[in-house]
């Protein structure tokens, strides 16, 4: 297996994650990308955990999972409330902070 | 000579009071001190009769204080002077103060002329002050004024000493400004004030020097270790005490306050300038003797200050129209004479001592005199308003001539016996000195009578000069009376202690026995001298006050008249002085202040919060950017991490 095949799609895959954070304004699309860059880490620990033959990175990718869907359900409940007050789900109408 | 001196000196020994007169003592203070609290402290439903309370403390302390006299008298002169412990007063350390009393002839002599005097005034107040809506205030500050007056004078230690000091200042402030509704009086009170402060920062230095040298601030300690003490210490504890007597006693150089004093009530210049107040440097220099003694140079000080005093208020008197600032001059010139006599040594303390006694009645009848005129003619002061006063004020006029001939010195009256004495004795001793001490303090005399003499011509005889609107008339009996009793002491006082020197034998316990000593003139030619000069002084008086018309107002006159018209420009020399570069020195203490102090100070503040300003446009609340700076630091981060490795 080529090393450098998987580095390039982990790379890719997290570059998009994080364009989608930071340009997206729709809560829920910003949630997609912030998976899509725990999955791109994801895919580098398995890849690693494969090349070393060691099992600890595979044990992680798990743990990513588990805490990644709590992360999930906690942050689409906050997303939904908000939505249910605000009738909107940007992030950028979420600025009470400022000032 | 100084050694000499200081053997003379040797005290009389020092007894633990006893008897239930000496050990109730502290009632002298207590009781005047109680009236006043009570007086300020009972309120309106004591306003119709509080003032006889005011009138019977001093009267009890009188009968106290002439009952512990008469237990000294009792003695031989040897147990004369006996001591009354009070309380542990400041047990810190080294530092051991017992609060304590000390009854010798010369507290005592004050006790009687403060509380004697000080009774007088208080009835006459009664009457004077009758229309005040106020008057129960007002003699609670008589009392408060009495108590001070006799703490300062009975106490043991020059720190106790200080607490009546102080008391006094407080009292006179509050009684010079006792009708503060009108500017002019309450500045004056404040010009009182600040000047005494001037003189009790010399008092604080003295202390501190004391406490320094000898460790303690007790009189009995400190005249123990004074003879031991080198002369450098001793003048600078003596100047620095002669300082808070010139503040006290209004003498030159700190003698600007007690003209404007006269904003006060009449009986309250009475009180400040016959028993309390102005005698407590004359009280503070004598009682110093043993400290004085060491130092020549400041005894000289003393005589100086004293002469020059005497000859300024002298000028000052000559030229004034309001009676009661001729009387105040008066004062300042014969405080000066008592000053001129406690510098002079042991030769002089007993007279220093007489003459404010006797001074004490005479000043005491002139200015309840001149408050019975105030009172007839509606408070004029303005004696070329008066004139032929005598037949609508008999009485006033009767006691105020006897008073007057005993300022001027006049045999057999009071003045006489103490004023003569002091001229004597500035004539003793070898040099230069007696010869200027002595035609000062001759000089002075003459000028005295002059200026007196005016003020009786000029309040008393002549034309009738007063408004049309005015109707002299007598003072109530509550005035005339006390004004009888001072007329009588002025008229006796002086003669009766001097029958074998009665007084100064009295005093010998605290100042010394001292051998009769020639003059550098022979004494009758003194006493003639003087005489005629006072005749003199108050023939000229009479003619150009009494024979010839006086002017309504004051005509044109030369520049030393129009000087002595405006105190010889003493507050304009003060101003120029003191008060305008110490105004300019605070106004630039400011500005440094403002321009350095708080500008440095400001601008941390202003550095702080503008750097603030700059990062709160960081915070922005919108998520995605605070999500974009993380990605950027990790960038960041990882540009540096991996830059190092390689």
């Amino acid at each position: 297996m080529n090393l450098s095949n998987y580095l390039v799609l982990a790379s890719i895959l997290f570059a998009i994650g994080t364009a989608t954070v930071l340009l997206r304004r729709n809560a829920i699309i910003v949630f997609m990308g912030v998976e899509l860059m725990l999955n791109s880490a994801n895919l580098l620990l398995v890849t690693f955990a494969r090349i070393h033959g060691d099992l600890q990175g595979q044990v992680m990718a798990f743990f990513v999972m588990v805490v990644a869907a709590a992360e999930v359900v906690v942050g689409l409940a906050i997303i939904v409330s908000i939505f249910r007050a605000r009738r909107s789900a940007s992030v950028d109408d979420v600025n009470l902070l400022k000032n | 000579m100084a050694i000499l001196r200081l053997l003379e000196l040797a005290p009389a020994q020092q007894q633990a009071a006893s008897g239930f007169l000496q050990t109730s003592a502290w009632l002298l203070v207590a009781i005047p001190l109680l009236s006043a609290a009570f007086l300020l402290l009972a309120g309106k439903r004591a306003d119709g009769w509080g003032h006889w309370v005011g009138v019977a403390a001093p009267g009890l302390a009188f009968v106290l204080g002439l009952g512990v006299t008469v237990s000294l008298l009792g003695g031989d002169a040897a147990t004369r002077v006996r001591s009354l412990h009070l309380f542990s007063w400041i047990p810190a350390g080294s530092l051991h103060l017992d609060a304590g009393l000390r009854l010798d002839p010369l507290s005592l002599t004050f006790v009687l002329l403060v509380t004697f005097v000080g009774t007088l005034i208080h009835v006459y107040s009664v009457a004077y002050m009758d229309h005040d809506p106020s008057r129960r205030r007002f003699f609670a500050y008589l009392n408060f004024f009495i108590a001070a007056m006799l703490l300062l004078v009975l106490a043991d230690s020059y720190l106790l000493l200080f607490v009546g000091w102080e008391g006094v200042g407080l009292a006179s402030y509050l009684l010079i400004g006792f009708w503060n509704h009108e500017t002019p009086n309450a500045v004056a009170a404040k010009k009182a004030f600040v000047m005494n402060r001037v003189g009790d920062l010399g008092m604080l230095v003295a202390l501190m020097v004391m406490f320094a040298s000898f460790g303690a601030v007790d009189f009995t300690t400190v005249f123990h270790g004074a003879p031991g003490a080198s002369a450098g210490v001793l003048t600078a504890i003596s100047l620095m005490l002669l300082l808070a007597a010139c503040g006290k006693s209004a003498q030159f150089p700190l003698q600007a306050w007690l003209g404007d004093a006269m904003a006060g009530p009449t009986p309250v210049s009475a009180l400040i300038h016959a028993a309390t107040m102005v005698t407590a440097g004359v009280y503070l220099v004598v009682r110093s003797a043993p400290i004085f003694e060491g130092a020549p140079n400041a005894q000289l000080v003393v005589v100086i200050v004293g002469g020059i005093t005497l000859i300024f208020g002298a000028i000052v008197g000559l030229a004034k129209d309001d009676i009661k600032k001729v009387l105040a001059a008066s004062t300042m010139s014969q405080i000066g004479y008592m000053m001129l006599a406690a510098g002079l040594g042991p030769i002089g303390y007993a007279f220093a001592i007489f003459h404010l006694v006797t001074h004490g009645f005479f000043k005491a009848g002139l200015f309840l005199g001149a408050g019975s005129v105030m009172h007839g003619m509606d408070d004029q002061v303005d004696m070329r308003r008066f004139g032929a006063l005598q037949k609508f004020l008999p009485i006033t006029w009767a006691t105020f001539a006897i008073a007057w001939l005993a300022i001027l010195g006049i045999p057999p009256f009071s003045g006489f016996w103490t004023k003569d004495k002091i001229i004597e004795a500035a004539f003793v001793g070898d040099g230069w000195r007696p010869w200027v001490f002595g035609l000062v303090a001759l000089i002075g005399a003459g000028l005295t009578a002059f200026y007196m003499s005016r003020l009786f011509f000029m309040t008393f005889h002549g034309t009738e000069r007063w408004t049309k609107d005015q109707h002299p008339h007598e003072a109530p009996k509550l005035m005339t009376v006390p004004m009888i009793v001072l007329a009588v002491g002025s008229a006796f006082v002086g003669g009766l202690l001097s029958i074998g020197g009665a007084f100064s034998t009295w005093l010998e316990p605290v100042t010394g026995h001292h051998e009769h000593a020639e003059p550098v003139l022979s004494v009758p030619a003194i006493t003639v001298a003087t005489l005629l000069l006072v005749l003199a002084g108050a023939y000229f008086a009479w003619r150009q006050y009494a024979v010839s018309t006086v002017p309504v107002t004051p005509p044109l006159a030369s520049v030393m008249t129009r000087a002595a018209r405006d105190d010889l420009y003493q507050d304009e020399v003060n101003e120029a002085l003191f008060m305008h570069p110490g105004q300019y020195l605070t106004r630039s203490l400011t500005y440094g202040d403002r321009r350095v102090l708080d500008a440095g100070v400001d601008g941390i503040g202003r550095l702080v919060a503008g750097t603030g300003e700059l990062l709160r446009r960081w915070q922005n609340g919108y998520a995605r950017s605070y999500a974009a700076t993380m990605v950027a630091g990790l960038l960041i981060l990882l540009v540096v991490v991996l830059a190092f490795q390689s």
